[in-house]
């Protein structure tokens, strides 16, 4: 019985001695030293021993314990040793590819409306949509363009099967956002700042730089004191933060029946540096956007007194403004899908 | 609007470079959009005479002109029909830069032999010189042009294509742009008087007028010319006509035209010996009245349209075009002018139905001034008498029963402010409206004037319309930028347009590639989707005037155009395909409006992982699409169950309906092979589709914090055999049932081998878990030996051994 504990060690030892892994120790240990190891049962069978073997045998195990305790540490402090000297040995080759996940984008149409919109957001603009099918009142009428004004005859309209009691056709595929605001100034109580994303449609012939549908953004702020410089610095900084520092703005006067006085947005052209080329018509201009004071007939029209309040309204291409900060020459990319085109934004 | 420069320096003076001028136009509204110098790439071409005509020796439809140039004279090949000896005409000496007839690009003029003759030089047609687009002949210069003088020193002039905002119909005229340029280059505009002399008997012994319908003609003057010779207008005025766009006719139809340039007022000339009881009556007229107008066409009018008629009919139709029965031939020698005003509605609504749009027309429309008439009526008859070598009837017929006076309108220093946001003095502010000819009456001390709009202004109505006046003379560039500073609205965002951002983020994290397409689809291709039925449903709202019939209605289903789009990319594509589209279908609705429903539709095709040097993966399918669609509703709290459904483009039996609640959110499924045939599509191709206010439903708000469970899970695998055809859900629903059990995975789904025909095998791992206490082993295979036994009665389920 006496013998146990030191017969133990050395089969323990032995065992110790063809352990390679730092990880195989703690099985060891559990096996001998653990819980319900064999050390430990040894220790636990004293009780049932005489007095005098209790004391050689329980001093022998103790000291084997000491023993294979120690063991160990110098064990693992050797494995340790090794191991980390021979770290370098299971190097890869690290330029191997990672595996593929697949990669998914946005739209770049999709990404500028998103980043037009956070902009705006950040100076209090909530974003707003509305029909893409409207009524004529909403896309001409409600904004000072009746029946007979030459205005419509620049917004060709593809007009909706639908016939109302006068036989008339008053429904039609919006030809521009400012519908949206039409409707906002109807709906929603001063102040307002609203931007209106959102697909229109023109009934034209399709080329690299115009479509029959279009991508735009329409804007509005009614409150007691809006001005045109506050529609000067709330464009420019929108068009700053979007397009960059280095962009010249052309802020000149034009005409929109809903709107006094009016203001057309353009910024230098991209493809060619304002020199004039095919895309910007020769001109070394891109137009941006139409904009400014809301006309105050269009305010009263939609229950907003134009004496209390004034406002400002902007429309802008977002096709626009995607071409021109990727320098894309042809707006048909943008509805063709196609993946080579798509998966460069 | 097309402005000659020479003609413009008639009425102001240019003081600034052409560039600058056209810039200081373009900010002021009016765009400048080409500057065309006519006679800038006409170094080398003279005007010479034609002084012979020899047949070419070699080809009948070629001749050998022989040109007089001053100091000496060219023989060259030609192939123009209207060579006359005697003709003065543009020649081109070698090195000449001319526009090629047929490239119409610019070329250099080289030595040629054409059919054996030399020929050195050519005679040249407008299009060869960049004047018009004619090239039926050569170009023949008026009598007056100097024999050996450089082409551009003759008719070189400069000109403006000006973008006129429809707003500013009076400057759709010379003088109106001559104001513009006067106002923002600190210049007067200077408009020569009108004189000219007047023979008994007067107008009002000779003609008649009446207005029975001064709603739509508001004003009519007429003035009467006798004795006029037809004839060819003089060198400078056909030059300002074709500078200004338009050809030179006879000295009759020019004068009118060149009027209508000069001052943008339409004019009209009648054969007075053809005008019967010598009466012009302005009336509508009545429906379905016939009538031939100029161009020959037989027309018929209603009483929306203004005729201007004589006692036994129409011979006009007023602003629009004129009568076959009144119209001014070689044989005229009476004229009655005609400036007249026009109802702009009216104008615009006959020029439509007519379908004759005309610049007479389009002036109208835009509501000119009605007291343009006169002046206007004045100046043509003084031309039309010095070319025509007529005698002009004393006085003119003014017939105006509408006059309309100009209502004056206070503007204030601080109207100014409260619109632009600046400070303008009241001189700056008189001065900018007097320098367009607006009259301003100061108020006292007020910081305000009383402005009343020049007569050529019809656009000016409001307070804000004077402001814009002010603004832009003085310049937009001296608005300052200033930030919005009241505050920030309260914002009550839609919660779909949160969602759909979301969807899309959430998608693009899964890897799915976001298209865009077209609203607008045929109704062939929608019809694709539904092989069985053939029949689209709902049946799709349709547009009255599409471009072709691929679109012609508003998609009722984003599938046919993402198909399209699969199947083009699959030409250049290897590798799996993940693509969807996010937008809107259009479905007839319950209102007038259309439903406008937001979309989500997804589709899958090729393989899962493409190749790469860890292998390949396994192909999309099913599961994918399913999983995509799982992956994205829990990233958005919401858990559905899936159910067979039918679809009609789906394969049978690959399609299940994804619902919460009963509430069907959308289908996942695999498209139906002869939808994908009809789409040329050889490869299977999954699908996922989700109706997304019906998500928003469930994605709305957020759940509660549930606290970590304090007590262990404990696992326990089932390994069960049940007929082929048991739903695993069954399965899950039944185990789930019991107590303890907080989640039931599927980790092997096994049929054919050691499992019987008709049968198959599933394993789950179910886990336990009490919020109370640990569990004991006991306890738990209490409950599986429950659920064993409950599996057995309800599915015929035994455990595999």
């Amino acid at each position: 019985m006496s013998q146990q504990p030191e017969q133990l060690k050395e089969k323990a030892l032995k065992e110790l001695e063809s352990i390679t892994g730092v990880d195989d120790l703690e099985s060891w240990r559990v096996r001998y030293l653990g819980r319900k190891g064999e050390l430990t049962l040894i220790l636990r069978g004293l009780a049932g021993l005489s007095p005098d073997e209790r004391k050689t045998v329980g001093a022998s195990a103790n000291r084997v314990k000491a023993s294979l305790e120690k063991s160990l540490k110098e064990k693992e402090l050797a494995l340790r040793e090794t191991r980390a000297a021979s770290v370098d040995k299971d190097a890869i080759d690290v330029t191997l590819p990672g595996r593929p996940f697949p990669i998914g984008k946005l739209h770049p149409i999709t990404q500028t409306v998103h980043e037009v919109c956070d902009i705006f957001s950040s100076m209090g603009f909530q974003v707003v949509e509305g029909p893409e099918v409207e009524w004529d009142y909403y896309n001409f009428e409600a904004l000072n363009i009746p029946e007979e004004h030459p205005s419509r005859d620049s917004m060709s309209t593809f007009w909706i099967d639908y016939e109302n009691e006068k036989g008339e056709r008053p429904m039609l595929l919006r030809t521009h956002n400012t519908a949206v605001s039409a409707r906002t100034i109807e709906t929603m109580e001063p102040p307002i700042r609203v931007v209106e994303p959102g697909k229109v449609y023109r009934y034209e012939a399709t080329d690299a730089t115009h479509g029959w549908m279009l991508y735009q953004m329409d804007g509005l702020a009614v409150d007691k004191g809006i001005t045109m410089a506050d529609l000067k610095g709330t464009l420019y900084e929108v068009i700053r933060r979007f397009l960059g520092e280095d962009r010249k703005v052309r802020f000149r006067v034009d005409y929109f029946p809903f709107v006094e006085p009016g203001v057309e947005m353009a910024v230098d052209c991209v493809f060619c540096n304002g020199k004039g080329c095919r895309i910007c018509g020769n001109s070394g201009w891109i137009e941006l956007l139409g904009a400014g004071m809301t006309h105050p007939d269009v305010l009263r029209r939609g229950g907003i007194d134009p004496d209390v309040y004034t406002s400002f309204a902007f429309g802008m291409g977002i096709d626009r403004l995607t071409m021109l900060r990727y320098k894309i020459n042809d707006t048909r990319l943008f509805y063709n899908n196609d993946l080579r085109f798509l998966r460069q934004f | 609007m097309r402005v000659s420069l020479n003609w413009l320096k008639e009425y102001v003076e240019i003081t600034v470079p052409v560039e600058e001028l056209a810039d200081k136009l373009t900010m002021a509204g009016f765009e400048v959009e080409s500057i065309e110098n006519t006679g800038s790439g006409w170094e080398n071409v003279f005007v010479g005479q034609i002084i012979a005509v020899n047949p070419h020796p070699n080809a009948d439809r070629l001749t050998l002109p022989t040109i007089d140039l001053g100091d000496e004279q060219a023989t060259v090949v030609c192939g123009a029909p209207n060579l006359k000896v005697g003709d003065k005409i543009a020649f081109a000496r070698v090195g000449a830069r001319l526009i090629d007839p047929d490239t119409r690009e610019p070329a250099v003029l080289k030595t040629a032999r054409i059919r054996g003759v030399a020929s050195s030089g050519m005679v040249c047609s407008e299009r060869e010189l960049g004047i018009s687009d004619s090239h039926e002949g050569i170009m023949v210069l008026p009598d007056d042009a100097l024999v050996g003088t450089p082409l551009a020193d003759y008719i070189g002039d400069i000109v403006l294509d000006i973008d006129v905002t429809p707003n500013r119909a009076d400057c759709l005229s010379v003088i109106g742009v001559a104001r513009e340029v006067a106002a923002l280059t600190g210049q007067t505009v200077q408009i020569p008087e009108v004189n000219y002399r007047e023979t008994e008997p007067p107008i009002d012994d000779q003609i008649t007028i009446e207005i029975s319908a001064p709603d739509l003609c508001p004003r009519y003057c007429a003035s009467l010319i006798t004795g006029v010779r037809i004839a060819e207008s003089p060198a400078w005025m056909q030059q300002r006509l074709i500078a200004s766009g338009m050809r030179p006719i006879n000295n009759l139809v020019d004068v009118t035209n060149y009027v209508m340039l000069e001052y943008g007022q339409p004019l009209h000339s009648f054969d007075y010996e053809k005008i019967r009881g010598k009466k012009i009556i302005a009336r509508r007229a009545s429906d379905y009245e016939p009538m031939t107008t100029l161009d020959d066409n037989e027309r018929e009018l209603n009483s929306g349209m203004l005729v201007i008629a004589d006692v036994m009919g129409a011979v006009a139709v007023a602003g629009v075009m004129g009568g076959v029965n009144s119209e001014v031939t070689e044989e005229t020698t009476s004229i009655l002018l005609e400036a007249a005003s026009f109802n702009p509605k009216s104008i615009h609504y006959t020029g439509r139905t007519l379908g004759i749009p005309s610049e007479a027309c389009m002036r109208f429309e835009r509501n000119i001034s009605r007291e343009l008439t006169l002046p206007a009526l004045r100046r043509a008859t003084q031309l039309l008498a010095g070319l025509g070598g007529g005698e002009v009837a004393r006085s003119i017929v003014d017939v105006y029963p509408e006059k309309l006076v100009q209502e004056s309108i206070t503007l204030s220093t601080g109207d100014m402010k409260r619109c632009i946001g600046i400070e303008y003095s009241l001189e700056q502010i008189i001065s900018a409206l007097t320098s367009l000819g607006f009259e301003c009456k100061q108020q006292g001390s007020a910081e305000e004037a009383q402005v009343t709009a020049p007569y050529w202004r019809t656009d000016i109505r409001l307070k804000e319309d004077l402001i814009e006046e002010v603004a832009r003379v003085i310049g937009y560039d001296e608005i300052p930028i200033t930030m919005l500073s009241d505050s920030i609205p309260r914002h009550d965002t839609d919660p779909i347009i949160g969602l759909k951002r979301e969807v899309r983020n959430i998608l693009a994290g899964l890897g799915f590639q976001e298209l865009m397409t077209f609203s607008l689809a045929g109704l062939e291709m929608l019809k694709r989707l539904f092989p069985e039925s053939h029949t689209v449903d709902p049946e799709p709202i349709r547009v009255t005037n599409p471009m072709t019939t691929e679109q012609e209605y508003l998609r009722s289903s984003l599938r046919p155009n993402i198909l399209v789009a699969l199947s083009e990319n699959r030409k250049h594509e290897d590798g799996g395909i993940r693509i969807y589209e996010l937008g809107k279908v259009y479905l007839p609705g319950p209102q007038d409006l259309p439903d406008e429903h937001e979309m989500l539709c997804g589709l899958l095709s090729g393989p899962g992982v493409n190749r790469s040097w860890q292998g390949e993966g396994n192909p999309l399918d099913f599961f994918e699409a399913k999983g995509v669609v799982e992956s994205l509703i829990t990233r958005l709290g919401v858990e559905a169950t899936f159910v067979e459904c039918m679809d009609e483009s789906l394969r049978p039996g690959r399609r299940a309906a994804i619902t919460v609640d009963d509430n069907k959110l959308g289908v996942v499924g695999e498209f139906h092979p002869r939808v994908l045939e009809s789409f040329d599509i050889n490869e299977a191709v999954y699908i996922f589709e989700i109706d997304l206010p019906e998500l928003l439903r469930f994605a709305a708000g957020y759940e509660m914090y549930r606290p970590i469970p304090r007590f262990p899970a404990v696992v326990r695998d089932l390994a069960l055999v049940v007929d082929a055809g048991t739903a695993h859900q069954k399965i899950v629903d039944i185990i789930k049932g019991f107590p303890l059990v907080k989640q039931v995975d599927i980790f092997d789904f096994y049929s054919g081998g050691q499992v019987p025909e008709g049968k198959k095998s599933l394993a789950y791992r179910i886990t336990y878990q009490s919020i109370e206490q640990t569990l004991t082993d006991k306890e738990v295979g209490k409950v599986q030996k429950q659920i064993l036994d409950r599996l057995a009665k309800d599915l015929g389920a035994t455990l595999r051994v």
